[in-house]
């Protein structure tokens, strides 16, 4: 370590270059691990992306923020991929139409359970008030799940963490819980990870099967509504 | 290429506007995907170059949330004060409505047969560990 590599690390760490490579090659070894152990869940690439790159924020004590100023570039792509999930949803129109109804049920059902358990989880182990409105839209997709927690008295940026988690829980756990409960068809399948896990959950799908991609695609998107005007019904009409 | 991007872009800024002009409960490019999906149904079909453009994009969907997740470890620190609540309960209830959510459309897709197409030849009969 000489002075003239501190000067360069100085220099790197103040350019968004060095957090936009280092996050797509993170990104990069996670998926070629997820790949390598054959699409296990448990080998999710953003969880591995994202404790290999808050190792690296720590061990170089770098700030998020300095961090963002290069990521901000990836992140930013979430709206546009968003809108292009309609692709998706198209080609799989036909599928969706004949599914309407089970779709329209599972929809509101899923989305009260969604809701209805993880605040009753979290009142009989005892969480505060706050605590529990925030957790209350934790299926939704994260800016719907904020304006959601505001408005109900929550903490949006708890919200905001908890979305994330929710979203890699189900990424993981999915498949498990579908495998256990041998659910085969791959329309309920997409459409349980996506209403349940919103865009993690959605990305996974897509990785795994097209048919499980739309249907999970719609989930995100419906689930999304459903939170937004149903939650403040459901807590309004409890409360 | 720069067409397709235009497009998603343009649904998206349509999608903000609608947003933040009529205060509606979805976020921007929720609306953006609405007004793509029924511009695609007008039109009847999918451009060649906007299926591949769209496909680029969701290939890497995971990738897009790496920058939030690592924003959530550095603020894992929220749920210290109640972590044990929070985090069985995130973890349950994810499971729970998963498993609502799937067993309700298969019952009901078993029940309303006719409602249903066959499955299509791209659904395997046994998914295994590999399922999503």
């Amino acid at each position: 370590m000489t002075p003239d590599f501190f000067k360069l690390w100085v220099y790197l760490a103040q350019t968004p270059l060095l957090g936009l490579t280092v996050t797509l090659v993170a990104y990069r070894i996670g998926l070629w691990l997820y790949h390598r152990a054959g699409l296990n869940p448990l080998v999710n690439p953003v969880l591995i992306a994202v404790l290999m790159i808050s190792g690296v924020l720590w061990v170089t004590d770098t700030q998020y923020a300095t961090y963002f100023e290069g990521a901000q570039f990836v992140h930013f792509l979430l709206g546009p991929a968003t809108v292009a999930l309609a692709v998706p949803l198209y080609n799989h129109l036909k599928e969706l139409k004949a599914a309407a109804l089970p779709i329209g049920v599972a929809l509101i059902v899923g989305s009260a359970t969604a809701a209805i358990s993880a605040v009753g989880i979290a009142w009989m182990l005892g969480a505060s008030a706050e605590t529990m409105a925030s957790i209350a839209p934790k299926s939704a997709t994260a800016p719907i799940a904020m304006g959601v927690s505001e408005k109900i008295g929550g903490l949006p940026s708890l919200t905001a963490v908890l979305v994330i988690l929710t979203g890699i829980l189900g990424a993981v756990l999915g498949t498990w819980t579908l495998n256990i409960l041998r659910i085969t068809d791959w329309r309920a399948r997409g459409f349980a990870v996506g209403l349940a896990s919103h865009g993690i959950g959605t990305a996974r799908a897509l990785q795994v099967n097209p048919v499980a991609g739309a249907f999970a695609s719609l989930a995100m998107g419906l689930n999304g509504l459903a939170t937004a005007i149903l939650l403040p019904l459901l807590i309004r009409w409890f409360w | 290429m720069l067409d397709f991007i235009i497009i998603l872009l343009g649904c998206q800024l349509a999608g903000e506007a609608l947003s933040k002009a009529f205060d509606l409960p979805l976020p921007g490019p929720v609306i953006g995907m609405g007004l793509l999906f029924i511009g695609l149904v007008i039109k009847g079909g999918i451009p060649e170059g906007l299926q591949r453009t769209a496909q680029g994009l969701l290939d890497h969907l995971s990738l897009l949330f790496v920058p939030a997740g690592v924003g959530v470890l550095v603020h894992l620190s929220v749920i210290s004060k109640e972590w044990l609540p929070i985090s069985v309960s995130l973890v349950l209830s994810t499971v729970l409505t998963i498993a609502v959510t799937a067993c309700l459309m298969v019952w009901l897709s078993k029940a309303f047969g006719h409602d249903l197409p066959e499955p299509s030849p791209k659904s395997p009969k046994k998914p295994r560990g590999k399922g999503s």
